[in-house]
């Protein structure tokens, strides 16, 4: 049987007094492929940041109940081995602008100041960019600013950046909303790809997204966990008739 | 047609200061100091060097704290203090130079004993923190809050996330508000007549009185002699085209170390 990695068990949050995501009961197995979509503003992209505890930095918000990380609780791990172990990439390639595609790719440890040989550096900034696929486009190129590639690569390279620190589990926040649909299927057959080596826990606004890349499913309606299934069994056939109205297009 | 009009006054300024200033600089006039009344040859030497020495120590001051208060304001935009550090930076910004003389004179030169360069420094660096803090606040604020939260995701603690990411990528905003105040400063001439007061000697020595340029030019043009009002129109060409390559440096450092978003 599949091992789970990451649980949730009556996890709520909060923006002050408004009750985002509530009471969320959620496992996920390990090297598997989660998609979690819903409705904007349904909470979704609340409960993937409070996953790796993103959600505290932005003021008046708090959260409650249980996030476990390999049976852990997170919420009494320091956040910064928290993030170390659950990696996110965002909805806008945000690659750092002042530094260059390879000072990017090993940004983790650079700019923690891990002080690695030349030689590792040089291993994980290829190794890594060779598992988003980014290598043969940019391998000469590695001195030139991150900023300098197009959308698509520089969300590759966010990826890359995120691989880099070899986390368990890597969170993805509408990876794709700002892409084009070239680049959108470049980054979709990325997770086939990834889930080899990380769990994926995917946001995403697109159901055709969702149906395509995922194992399993989860679909937020109004802050709460509606449904979560195998994502061929949540499509075809199912339960909640929230759930159906959805994915029907009854409302979006 | 109004935006010519803002460019009159720049080019007849200039104009006139270059036609009235330029006779009378020279290599003597770089290199002399004072001389007394009715001997030629005097200079401005003690002055450049006493503008330069208390700029400097102003900067020293004014810089690391108004960057440091920058970055508080910057990062913490909602939270009651940054309100009224705010409000009291804007409020610094508005208290005329001469005022902030005054109370140099009262709070630093009274106590020490005498007119002293490091007063006229720390009066000047009063004047130059709310620009420095301001610009640098205004640089982070321009900076998206997606490369905090990329640098956060990787795990970086916080002052990390500050010195590792937010300053080098505002570093041409931030700089260009230190060499503005700094341009700023340097034609001040207000608190300076009570604090640095001025000297006639070529003197390094902080801790006693300095001359400075505007405050020469201060006393050359309202002495009854022509020669020192000569010298005066000397000085302030110098003044100007200090100043005028203070901004030009500051565009400079904008574009190059410009990090593009």
């Amino acid at each position: 049987m599949e091992s789970t990695i990451v649980k949730s068990v009556n996890y709520n949050s909060y923006f002050g007094d408004n009750h985002v995501v509530k009471n969320v009961n959620i496992e996920i197995p390990k090297n598997h492929v989660i998609a979690v979509m819903g409705p904007s503003g349904c909470g979704k992209t609340t409960f993937l940041r409070g996953i790796n505890r993103m959600h505290e930095l932005i003021p008046g918000a708090t959260a409650n109940g249980q996030i476990l990380l390999n049976n852990e609780d997170v919420m009494a791990m320091h956040p910064i081995f928290v993030r170390l172990k659950i990696g996110m990439v965002f909805q806008r390639p945000n690659p750092f602008p002042n530094l260059s595609i390879y000072d990017n790719v090993i940004a983790g440890y650079k700019l923690n100041g891990i002080k690695l040989p030349k030689a590792e550096r040089d291993n994980i900034v290829q190794h890594s960019l060779e598992r988003v696929a980014l290598w043969n486009e940019v391998k000469d190129s590695l001195n030139k600013k991150g900023t300098f590639l197009s959308g698509g690569q520089q969300q590759r390279l966010c990826i890359a950046r995120t691989v880099a620190m070899e986390p368990e589990v890597i969170l993805f926040d509408e990876p794709t909303s700002a892409l084009d649909p070239i680049s959108t299927s470049t980054v979709e057959e990325l997770f086939h790809e990834l889930k080899k080596n990380y769990t994926l826990i995917i946001v995403t606004h697109n159901m055709q997204q969702a149906a395509r890349c995922s194992d399993r499913t989860a679909f937020f309606y109004m802050g709460e966990l509606v449904e979560y299934d195998d994502t061929k069994q949540m499509f075809t056939n199912p339960k909640d008739t929230r759930t159906q109205n959805y994915i029907t297009g009854r409302f979006s | 047609m109004l935006s010519v009009a803002c460019v009159v006054p720049l080019i007849a300024i200039l104009g006139f200061i270059i036609k009235a200033g330029i006779t009378h600089v020279n290599w003597a006039f770089l290199v002399n100091v004072e001389k007394p009344v009715g001997e030629t040859n005097g200079g401005v030497a003690h002055a450049l060097a006493g503008s330069m020495i208390i700029i400097l120590m102003a900067s020293v001051i004014a810089v690391p704290i108004g960057i440091l208060c920058g970055v508080y304001l910057g990062e913490n935009r909602n939270s009651k203090l940054a309100y009224w550090s705010r409000l009291c930076v804007d409020i610094l910004q508005g208290v005329p130079s001469i005022v902030i003389g005054i109370v140099a004179y009262i709070w630093l030169v009274k106590p020490l004993g005498g007119y002293s360069a490091i007063s006229g420094s720390i009066a000047l660096a009063i004047m130059m923190l709310p620009i420095v803090v301001r610009s640098t606040e205004e640089t982070l604020k321009l900076l998206p809050d997606s490369i905090r939260e990329a640098a956060f995701a990787l795990g970086m603690p916080f002052h990390r996330v500050i010195l590792k990411v937010i300053l080098p990528c505002g570093i041409s905003g931030i700089l260009s508000g230190v060499m503005l105040s700094v341009a700023r400063i340097a034609g001040e001439t207000a608190p300076l007549l009570f604090t640095a007061f001025g000297c006639q000697f070529m003197n390094i020595d902080v801790r006693k009185p300095m001359e400075t340029l505007p405050h020469l030019i201060f006393k050359y043009a309202i002495s009854p002699y022509n020669e020192w009002k000569d010298l005066a129109w000397g000085a302030s060409l110098i003044l100007l085209v200090w100043v005028l390559l203070l901004n030009f440096l500051t565009r400079l450092i904008t574009k190059r170390w410009k990090v593009q978003l």
